[in-house]
């Protein structure tokens, strides 16, 4: 006879999961900035504290005009945002008029060895709100230390991987690939519900 | 006034040992002339093993073997002594060296501001084992019966001067530092407390003895002071380790450089300033010294930051030869500013400041490896930013979307099949007057898989499409 176990319980222990969250944690909201992206997404923005995985077609092909929107917010409360060891230079004047305080974007140079090490290190000190890195050949081991690095230092956490990644499994709570032709944004997985099944298209490039 | 006598009973073990990794093994210490070498100290270790202080070197051998032998240095005994005075001068103005291996603290008016005295002494206590010291403390209302008394006590502690006079009186005579033939002539007497000998009268103790048995008599019972010089602390930190084999790799040296750091660390906080540049010589037994400098952005005494910093910049340096001693150097001393930290902070659970972190970067990926950027009023793509310390906002507006995000380092030639030309062409020409002059045609473009770029023509020289930037 099998005892009559209570929902609650169940949920509790995380054996249960409700397939759509409808209550929003207005404490660590984290939008996108795009409305679009941000209704589909479980939490209404970014995972906070978590690593999100950015798929791209080949670099350049559109992370900045999904990031802008947040660096800019975060830049803008006098939150810092670090760039480890960026593809291309960032083009200061346009990211001054994207919005973003260059007064609190940092650009870390390193090694392609040493920008894990880098990206982690900022991640688990606690004092910056977003990093994004550009990690070349990460395996599981590394995208899980850099999760667990986010969860510490309570801070968002971007990679810009190649497409060719998305086939691999990845601790990330979210991994959105970026497509070029026709330019859309397809949420491949979210922590804490069903990725949407229609892909977002781009607001229009300006 | 209280005065507080630090004694070190074994200071010139405690010179060795602390900066050994096997402060467990049987160790002596070595004095007297060649011919006849005499064992000063030995270690519980090496007393286990039958070896007492004052057998001649060849008797120990005889008895023994397997211990460690290490010559005594007045000169390292006498730096060390520096550095606890430096160490003392946090928690003093006045601190001397008046007698050999004991510090003297004017403590009165420190308890103010380092609580009562037994949670005072606990912490001395504490830094003191963390230095690698063994220590007697004693507490007394002049500084002339705070050391006599380290001689028969630890963890006394007397407030004022009658409690300071009853402890007195039970002293033995030999132990209160007499001249050794008044002691001598005490005992003779039947005199083996000093209350006995207060018990006598006064001027007839000054017809036996000499004026300097009075004086020291009436010092310790604080009738008349003793004239101490204080420690003023140096300028600048300079302490030498001698390894005394040769190291040849970067895990032998972690251990000496942390006792040398933490040294800093104990005189910056007892100076109440920071360190923002020092040197590690790594001297050879030939050749010049391998000099590794640490530089910071802003002073820091923090000496687990100071070890780690100092770790990170030893690790990839390549070492010439085996290393001999280990000299740490630091004359940029600045005053020490703590970081600021708002009561709400709405990062709550900042664990390392940015300062710190900053620094962990640059100590391992390089001095310029962590910069800000600042945008330039200039319409040149290439001289429109700049890498700075601290990133700034520019002068120069510009509407959303009309550069692209991405610069290339380089510009590169662009194959033009398959590009696709959007819009008009945007002229820029500049600089004429820094001699970088730019004449060319940007246009933005497509190529076949859709990514959106910025391409320019060369006006000057007419060529191929140089694709500099991408809208990403």
């Amino acid at each position: 006879m099998g005892a009559v176990v209570e929902l609650d319980r169940l949920l509790d222990q995380r054996q249960v999961w409700r397939g759509r969250q409808a209550q929003a944690r207005p404490q660590g909201l984290q939008p996108t900035g795009h409305a679009a992206l941000d209704g589909r997404l479980p939490e209404g923005g970014w995972p906070a504290a978590s690593l999100s995985e950015l798929l791209l077609a080949s670099p350049g092909c559109g992370e900045l005009q999904l990031l802008w929107p947040t660096l800019a917010r975060l830049s803008g409360e006098g939150q810092r945002v670090v760039l480890v060891a960026p593809p291309f230079i960032p083009y200061a004047p346009a990211w001054q008029a994207a919005g973003v305080d260059l007064r609190w974007l940092v650009q870390v140079d390193a090694e392609a060895g040493d920008a894990l090490w880098a990206a982690e290190q900022c991640l688990r000190s606690g004092s910056c709100a977003a990093v994004l890195c550009w990690p070349e050949r990460a395996d599981d081991r590394a995208l899980r230390r850099l999760q667990v690095a986010a969860e510490t230092g309570n801070a968002l956490a971007f990679a810009c991987r190649p497409r060719q990644a998305a086939l691999n499994p990845s601790p990330a709570a979210l991994r959105i690939a970026l497509d070029l032709r026709p330019a859309q944004w397809r949420v491949l997985k979210c922590r804490g519900g069903l990725p949407p099944a229609a892909p977002i298209a781009c607001p229009g490039q300006g | 006034m209280l005065w507080a006598c630090i004694l070190f009973p074994q200071l010139a073990l405690d010179t060795v040992l602390r900066e050994r990794d096997d402060p467990e093994a049987p160790l002596v210490l070595l004095g007297g002339p060649p011919q006849r070498r005499v064992l000063r100290a030995v270690n519980p270790a090496a007393s286990a093993l039958g070896l007492r202080a004052g057998q001649a070197l060849t008797a120990a051998r005889a008895l023994a073997d397997g211990f460690a032998c290490v010559d005594v240095e007045p000169a390292r005994i006498e730096q060390l002594q520096q550095l606890l005075a430096a160490w003392a001068y946090r928690f003093s103005a006045q601190v001397s060296l008046h007698y050999p291996r004991a510090l003297l603290l004017e403590v009165g008016s420190s308890l103010q501001l380092f609580g009562p005295w037994p949670s005072f002494e606990a912490r001395l206590r504490e830094e003191l084992a963390a230095l690698g010291l063994r220590q007697r403390i004693v507490l007394a209302s002049n500084p002339v019966a705070a050391r006599m008394l380290a001689n028969g006590h630890d963890g006394l502690a007397l407030n004022c001067p009658q409690a300071t006079r009853d402890a007195l009186l039970d002293m033995p005579v030999e132990r209160v530092g007499l001249p050794s033939e008044a002691a001598e002539a005490f005992a003779r007497m039947g005199l083996r407390r000093l209350g006995q000998v207060l018990a006598l009268p006064r001027d007839a103790l000054a017809r036996r003895f000499s004026a300097q048995v009075q004086l020291h008599l009436d010092q310790l019972l604080g009738l008349r002071s003793l004239g101490l010089d204080f420690y003023q602390p140096p300028d600048r930190f300079e302490a030498r380790l001698e390894l005394n084999f040769d190291v040849e790799s970067h895990q032998a040296l972690l251990f000496p450089l942390r006792r040398l750091i933490h040294d800093l660390a104990a005189f910056l906080a007892g100076r109440d300033c920071g360190v923002q540049r020092f040197e590690l010589h790594l001297e050879h037994a030939e050749g010049a010294d391998t000099v590794l400098k640490v530089g910071l952005l802003a002073g820091e005494r923090d000496a687990s930051l100071l070890f780690e910093l100092a770790r990170g910049r030893l690790e990839p340096l390549r070492i010439p030869a085996p290393v001999r001693n280990l000299r740490l150097l630091a004359a940029d001393l600045p005053p020490f500013v703590p970081q600021h930290q708002a009561l709400f902070d709405p990062r709550a659970q900042q664990a390392q400041p940015w300062d710190q972190l900053r620094e962990r970067l640059r100590a391992r990926l390089g001095d310029d490896a962590v910069k800000g950027l600042r945008a330039e009023a200039d319409h040149r793509p290439e001289c429109a930013w700049q890498g700075v310390e601290q990133g700034g906002q520019g002068h120069l507006v510009m509407a959303p979307g009309r550069r692209p995000g991405w610069l290339l380092p380089v510009p590169q030639v662009l194959a033009e099949t398959g590009l696709q030309l959007l819009g008009q062409a945007e002229r820029i020409e500049s600089g004429w007057w820094d001699g970088g002059d730019v004449r060319r045609d940007y246009y933005r473009i497509e190529t076949r898989d859709g990514l959106r770029g910025w391409a320019f023509r060369d006006l000057a020289a007419p060529g191929p499409l140089w694709l500099q930037g991408w809208f990403a």
